[in-house]
Order: C-alpha cells, then sequence, then structure tokens
C-alpha cells in the first residue's frame, strides 16, 4: 500500500509541473482550454453506443494538444490504464449481453456487443485523456481561478485551492503515519488492523484541525476578514477565440455531419 | 464506485450537473450567511484530510481485502451537511482532475452519489435522528452504520440508475442492481464502522471538538423543507432535461437505430408535457432490452458505409497524430522549456 | 510618544480549560529594538506571541501596540502594525502560488491591483525569492518557504515582525543566510526561539519566560552569562559561548 501512495503523490506532483511549463498550449487563457474540453466530452460522449468510425477523428484533438503542449504521451497512458479497471468491469458484459451480429469482415462476424464495448473504451480514453490534458497543460490553481472567473461559487473555488494546498503535507503526513507503523508491525508485511486504522485516521483528524486552526490564525493576522481575495488577470485574445471556436467548430461538424464517411467513400471511390 | 465519463449520455451526466451546481451554489450562500470564517480553512483541511485518509487502508479480518475511509458521513458531523457537501465536492473534483477518477462529465454524478446523499439525506435524517448531538456509544455506533449503509446504497443505486439511463453499458437494470448493490452493502458496513470508531477517538481524546462543531449547526440547521424542494428541483430537472433532449434528438440508441434502418427524417417533434412524460415513461420503461436487433437484418449496404466511415476515420486520426508529432518536434528547440525537475 | 511601541502591563492569560499560561507579564520595546524572548517549552513564549497580534485577547492587563490599545475594535489596526511570522511556514503559507500568498495581506488592505504588486515585487525582492513567485509552496525548500513567510508579512509594512523560531528545521546555511537578512530588517523585532547563538546574533536584549513570568529581562550577554539563571530556566549556554572543548579556552 505504502507503494501505491507514493506513486499517487508522485503524480500529482508530476503533472502539477507539467503544467508550469510555458509552451503555447500552456499560455492560453484556461478559460479557453476548460470551454473546449467541455464541448469535446459532451461531442463524444454523445455519439450512438455502436459508433466507432466517427469517434476515430477525435484522436486529433489530443494529438494536436501533446505536441503543442510537449507533454510526456507515456506518462498520460500510464494514468488512463490506472483507471480503467470500472469501465472494463461495466463493459465487458457488452459482448455476452449483445450477441447481435452487426458487423462483416470478411468472415469474421463482430457483434454489437463487441462494437458498443469498443465504442466504450474508444470514448473513455477520449474523454479521460482529455481531462488530464488540460490538467497538465492548465495546472490546477489556474483551473480553479477560471472556475471561479466563470461564475463558481467562490467558496467553492477557495475550497478547491485550499484542499490542493494541504493534499500534499496531509498526504505527507498519512505516509509517514504509514512507515512508522510497518516499521513496527513484524507481522505481514504491515497490514492495518482495525484498531490500529481508526487510531491513525482519528490521529490524522486531530492533526488536521489543529492544522486548520493555526492556518485561521495565520490568515487573521494578514488582516483576513472571511473572504480571500487573488489578482488574477486573464486575457481572452485572438488565440484563445481562434483555439475555443475553431476546435469547437471541428467537434460539432465532426459529430452533426457524416464528414468521415464522406471521405472515405472518396478514397474507395478514387482507389477503384 | 465512481461513475466515469464513457459511461455516461450527455443528458445524464448535464441534469446531474445541473443539479450538483444548484446544490453547490445553495450550499455556499448557506455558509457564507452563517459566516463562520473559522470554517473556511477548516473545510478546506478536512477535505484534504479525507483525501489522505482514503489513502490509508486496512485489513478486512477473513476476506484478505482491505477497506478505506469515504467520509462523507464523517465530514458531515464535523462541519455540518452544507460546508461538508462543498468539501466532498472539491475532493472529487481534485480526483475527477489528478487521478481521472470518474471524469469531468461523471464529476456531477459523483457528487450527487457521493456527496448530496451523505450529507443532505442520510445525516439529517438518518444519523442525527438516531445520534443526536450527543450520542451514546451505542447510538453513535447504531446511527453510522445505518447512515452509512443507507447511504452508500443511494449512491450505488444513483451510480447503476445513471448508468442504464445513459444506455451506453448493455447490462439491464436489475443485474448490474444485483450486482453492485450487495458489493456496496459491505462498503456501507465498513463506512460506517470506520465513522463510529474515528468519532470515538475523537471524543475520547478531544471532546470539545464534537461539541463544537455540534453548537455549530444547531438542529435546526437542516431543515427539511429545502432538502426535499432541493431533491424536487433536481427530479424536475432531469426530468424536463430528459424529455426536451429525448423529444427534439434522438438519444444514442434511436440514433443508431435510424441510421441502420436507413430513415432519414424524424417525425417533428410533438411538443408538450404529456408527451414528455409519455416519452420518458416509455424510454425507462423498456430500456434495458431496447435494442438494435429486430432492425438488424435490414441492413444491406451498411458494409460499405462502414468500411468507407472507418477508412475516413483512420485517415483522420492518422493525420492528427501526424500534426500532434510535427508540433512536438517543432516546439522542442525553442517554445518549450522542460519544466524543473518535481 | 514614540509611534513604535509595544507595552505589556501586567498580562495574565487562561485557557478555557483554565489552564493558566501566563501569570502577570509586562515589559516594554522601544522603537526599534530587536528582543529575543527564550524560556522552556511550555513556559509561555506563544502564548504571549499570540497576545500581540491580538489572535488571543488578555484574561487580565493590558497590551498596547503603538497608539492602539489592545481591545476587540483595534484588533484590526494591531494586526496591521504587527506582522507575525508563524513557526510552521505551512500554515502561514496557505494559498497556492507564493505570488498570491504574498498578495493576500495587501489585497486585505484593501489596496489597488498596482499597489498589491509593486508591494509584492518588493517584499519578494527583499527576501531574494523573486524568481520563486508562481511556484506553489509545497515544491519550495524549508529555506525557501521561511523568506516566502516572511515577504507574505513584510508586504503589509508592519512596523513591528514578531517571529516564532524562525531558524527551526533550517540546515546550516539557510539559517546563516535568514540571520543575515533579519540583520538588514529596520522593524522592532520581537523572536521568540529556543536557537540562542541565533539570539547573539540579531538581539540584544533578552526576555527569559518561566512558567508564566518573566524570570529575567536585560542585554543578552549580560543574561547568558549567568548561569545559574539559565540553569534555573531550563536553558543552557549559547555554544559559542562555552569553552572549547578541544583547546579548552
Amino acid at each position: 500500500m505504502p507503494a501505491k501512495i507514493d506513486r499517487a503523490f508522485y503524480d500529482i506532483g508530476h503533472l502539477d509541473s507539467l503544467a508550469e511549463a510555458d509552451t503555447p498550449l500552456h499560455r492560453l487563457d484556461p478559460r479557453a482550454k476548460l470551454l473546449t474540453t467541455a464541448v469535446f466530452i459532451v461531442s463524444v460522449v454523445s455519439f450512438g453506443k455502436y459508433e466507432i468510425a466517427r469517434l476515430l477523428p477525435f484522436f486529433l484533438y489530443p494529438a494536436v494538444l501533446i505536441g503543442l503542449g510537449d507533454l510526456p504521451l507515456g506518462f498520460l497512458l500510464r494514468k488512463l490504464l490506472i483507471v480503467s479497471p470500472f469501465i472494463l468491469f461495466v463493459g465487458i458484459f457488452n459482448p455476452w449481453l449483445d450477441r447481435t451480429v452487426l458487423l462483416q469482415l470478411g468472415t469474421l462476424d463482430i457483434t454489437g456487443g463487441w462494437l458498443s464495448f469498443i465504442s466504450l473504451l474508444l470514448r473513455f480514453i477520449l474523454t479521460v485523456g482529455a481531462g488530464l490534458i488540460l490538467v497538465a497543460s492548465t495546472g490546477f490553481t489556474t483551473i480553479c481561478m477560471a472556475l471561479e472567473k466563470m461564475g463558481a461559487p467562490r467558496i467553492f473555488a477557495v475550497q478547491l485551492l485550499l484542499l490542493y494546498r494541504y493534499l500534499f503535507i496531509l498526504i505527507g503526513e498519512a505516509i509517514r503515519m504509514i512507515r512508522a507503523h510497518s516499521l513496527r508491525s513484524f507481522s505481514r508485511k504491515g497490514s492495518i488492523s482495525f484498531r490500529v486504522f481508526v487510531q491513525m485516521l482519528g490521529n490524522l483528524l486531530l492533526r488536521s484541525i489543529d492544522r486548520a486552526q493555526r492556518i485561521h490564525m495565520a490568515m487573521l493576522s494578514r488582516a483576513f476578514t472571511g473572504k480571500i481575495r487573488v489578482i488574477r488577470q486573464f486575457r481572452f485574445g485572438y488565440q484563445e477565440v481562434l483555439f475555443l471556436t475553431g476546435f469547437s467548430g471541428l467537434f460539432i461538424i465532426l459529430r452533426a455531419t457524416d464528414a468521415v464517411d464522406l471521405l472515405g467513400r472518396l478514397v474507395l471511390e478514387i482507389s477503384r | 464506485m465512481h461513475m466515469a465519463d464513457a459511461l455516461l449520455s450527455p443528458v445524464v451526466g448535464g441534469a446531474m450537473w445541473a443539479a450538483t451546481a444548484a446544490v453547490t451554489v445553495y450550499s455556499s450562500t448557506r455558509v457564507k450567511q452563517s459566516l463562520d470564517e473559522h470554517k473556511i480553512p477548516l473545510m478546506g483541511v478536512l477535505a484534504a484530510f479525507v483525501f489522505a485518509a482514503q489513502m490509508i487502508n486496512f485489513t478486512i479480518p477473513a476476506t484478505g481485502s482491505s477497506g478505506h475511509l469515504g467520509g462523507g458521513l464523517l465530514l458531515a458531523i464535523l462541519l455540518g451537511p452544507q460546508a461538508a457537501f462543498l468539501a466532498i465536492a472539491s475532493v472529487l473534483t481534485v480526483q475527477a482532475l489528478f487521478f481521472a477518477d470518474g471524469g469531468l462529465l461523471a464529476l456531477g454524478c459523483n457528487i450527487v452519489n457521493l456527496g448530496f446523499f451523505p450529507c443532505f439525506i442520510v445525516y439529517p435524517l438518518i444519523y442525527k435522528k438516531i445520534a443526536g448531538n450527543r450520542p451514546t456509544p451505542g447510538r453513535l455506533l447504531t446511527g453510522s452504520l445505518a447512515a452509512a449503509v443507507v447511504g452508500l446504497q443511494l449512491g450505488s443505486l444513483g451510480v447503476v440508475l445513471a448508468t442504464t439511463l445513459s444506455g451506453v453499458s448493455e447490462l439491464p437494470f436489475a443485474s448490474f442492481a444485483l450486482l453492485m448493490q450487495p458489493i456496496h452493502l459491505a462498503i456501507g458496513i465498513v463506512e460506517g464502522l470506520v465513522t463510529a470508531g474515528v468519532i470515538s477517538f475523537i471524543r475520547q481524546a478531544r471532546p470539545e471538538i464534537l461539541e463544537k462543531a455540534a453548537a455549530d449547526q444547531p438542529l435546526g440547521m437542516v431543515p427539511i423543507k429545502p432538502v426535499l424542494a432541493g431533491l424536487a428541483l433536481a427530479a424536475v430537472l432531469t426530468g424536463s432535461l430528459l424529455s426536451w433532449y429525448a423529444s427534439s434528438h434522438p438519444d444514442g440508441l434511436e440514433w443508431a437505430i435510424f441510421k441502420v434502418s436507413g430513415y432519414e427524417e424524424l417525425d417533428a417533434p410533438e411538443v408538450g408535457m404529456h408527451h414528455s412524460l409519455e416519452s420518458i415513461q416509455e424510454k425507462t420503461a423498456f430500456l434495458p432490452d431496447y435494442g438494435f436487433r429486430e432492425t438488424a437484418e435490414h441492413e444491406s449496404g451498411r458494409l460499405g458505409t462502414s468500411m468507407a466511415g472507418l477508412i475516413g476515420g483512420l485517415l483522420v486520426l492518422l493525420f492528427g497524430i501526424g500534426i500532434g508529432l510535427l508540433l512536438k518536434n517543432l516546439a522542442l528547440p525553442g517554445t518549450a522549456t522542460r519544466p524543473r525537475n518535481a | 510618544m514614540s509611534h513604535h511601541i509595544v507595552e505589556v502591563r501586567d498580562l495574565k492569560f487562561r485557557y478555557p480549560d483554565q489552564t493558566p499560561a501566563l501569570a502577570g507579564v509586562s515589559f516594554l520595546i522601544r522603537h526599534g529594538e530587536s528582543v529575543a524572548v527564550v524560556g522552556a517549552n511550555g513556559a509561555g513564549k506563544s502564548t504571549l506571541l499570540l497576545h500581540l497580534n491580538g489572535y488571543l485577547t488578555p484574561t487580565d492587563g493590558s497590551v498596547r501596540i503603538g497608539d492602539f490599545q489592545l481591545t476587540r475594535d483595534t484588533v484590526r489596526d494591531v494586526r496591521r502594525t504587527v506582522g507575525m511570522v508563524f513557526q510552521d511556514p505551512d500554515d502561514q503559507l496557505f494559498m497556492s502560488t507564493v505570488f498570491d500568498d504574498v498578495a493576500f495581506g495587501p489585497l486585505n488592505l484593501g489596496l489597488t491591483p498596482d499597489e498589491v504588486r509593486e508591494r509584492v515585487e518588493k517584499a519578494l525582492d527583499t527576501v531574494g525569492v523573486t524568481h520563486l513567485r508562481k511556484r506553489p509552496p509545497h515544491r519550495l525548500s524549508t529555506g525557501q518557504k521561511r523568506r516566502v513567510a516572511i515577504a507574505s508579512v513584510l508586504s503589509m509594512s508592519p512596523d513591528i515582525l514578531v517571529m516564532d523560531e524562525p531558524s527551526a528545521g533550517l540546515d546550516p546555511r539557510a539559517r546563516s543566510q535568514l540571520i543575515s537578512l533579519l540583520r538588514t530588517f529596520h522593524h522592532t523585532k520581537i523572536i521568540a526561539t529556543h536557537d540562542l547563538d541565533m539570539v547573539v546574533d540579531l538581539c540584544d536584549r533578552t526576555i527569559v519566560m518561566h512558567e508564566g513570568l518573566i524570570r529575567a529581562d536585560g542585554p543578552t550577554m549580560e543574561i547568558f552569562g549567568n548561569e545559574e539563571l539559565l540553569a534555573a530556566s531550563c536553558l543552557e549556554k549559547p555554544l559559542r559561548m562555552q569553552g572549547c572543548p578541544i583547546c579548552g579556552g
């Protein structure tokens, strides 16, 4: 287990440091990226459940962004793999439950279940990938600020910022506790019994409450009156407009028309 | 269990987002009104606590599996429903963004399942009723157990419902529920035991914390009416969005059917409450075995289109990868600076 | 009357659970003085500091900062005058970037964005961390965090700096750099610490606390020369004032 925590810890830090790079993608106003991501996700999940071909062009977006933002593909793929079990769990039943043959490739019969399963996986890769790319190219803090600028309640945005700020410290404390426990538990490679577990959580909780009190003290001593203020200037310039309208337009065209199909037919026609 | 984007249709996801947004705005306003400014850092740090606590696992005796804290109920006891809801919502947002747990579209769904149910339904209606403000150990345990079990059953039912309504998975409602509910019964019992354990630990070590938490949220603070009103609002919102969508667009299933069976046009949608309700009813009633099957035989010439579609799609994909690679190579020397080491 | 003055008169404080923490403390600090508050753990140092910025209000006695008698009404003015640097910089740096943190105080004071920016830049420059502006605090070293924490207070232009264990947890180089930095400040400084060697470097005057009372108050060198007093207060002579163990000098 500790290895898992260390890993998670490292991963957040790594995503965070990716967001510090300075590329054309990183420089874009976060609102443009956030909105484009939203349009992207909605377009992708709005396809019918057997759709495969028309999902493929949507890989254009992550591909372009990974290029623009110079993001590490391997790392993103590994993150995708980690969260895939639930999707596999739910999707794997499709091939059993839906055995109607919908497509024949030569002698190979492809059932609706397999089509919808593959479609599900594609959607999963696209939507989760788009989310990861958003974080890696924008950074969590900036996303929170953008949310607030776009109308999310300030208290909620502040919550997100504080959570993110203290996440690292509390995970650090949790790791130290587990380490101290496993150093003194000689049986069964450090598995934690319920009694010990509750005491660990209790202690961690007490420390957290004390810390919150000290933070409040620090806030008060800097003239805090219940409202957290930040200066952040976002500039929604022509690049942002171009990014947002360009990509969103593309997604909508890809979703609403059969451009892909036409392209395919054209190629088939020419090759004949 | 977290709901995932890929399992959701935009309507269901959007409706849940709308419901979540409404509750978030309501909670923020209430927290702001009560102006407990000391709660601002407390909420943030406790959210971080839940996050960290979820990474500690204990071994469930005789099963070899492990359990951990969910945290919704615990936060509700410590912070009161509104503040706890905001804290849980922020935990789920961070999980969605950093761990891709769930996803952005599914976030609304997850916040309702794991935040709204524990904070606004189970905590005031079950935990408070059984445990009260100064519970005996027995009442604390019963209250936590009952609240956590019901909370997780609701949450799990939420996942099943949202999945079935979205129609992406083939699993029929009943089988999926049969799979999910028992798992979440076990998770709920663990959650109840852990919550009761941690609360009684705190009570022994530092009773004043719980006194203060209870004093901060007098019994009248969670009136039932707004909760019910909120639920009703969410239901109406979901319903109307669903029906609007259903009446103006073909949903995923229909879309596929129309495509295959070659119907080019849809009948102009009939607008009106009756029609909308009817269409919801139709949809929910025979969604599970609503299929493709009857129409499958009619698909002559389907193969051609599909081949064309696949080829077209692949072409665009290759094109995209090409652009990506090109950009990546271009970006390397000048514009992109590698981040400093973490 | 001098503007920058701290006057504590017969200050008594009990925690809500009736634990006595301060049992009648009086002292006066003049403008520009640099004063160390030393004493064993539990001697009452932290409780005293928390009164100086109005986080705690006296059970009995009075605290005056500049022209303001500390009351509920003046607490905001007092906090504007006293910059408090807490022991754990992770508590002090609660915003998500260095810039936002240093800007937090000035923004609360109601300054315009331009004024705030100017103050932040100046404060960051003073402590030498301008290059860290955009960094999140969790990715700084302890020494850097400490500097940023100081900047977050300097940006409010306080007259008096109150610091709790500023050298704790720093490696030797970061510690000596911090001491050099603090020497350049002309503020009135009140430093609670166990680091008596730092006291020798920074403070001309030392207040020794023991069990909620002031045991001694006087020139630093005099106090550290009094071995009896130090022993009675659970303290030890600073290393550099002890004899050399090798040459016996």
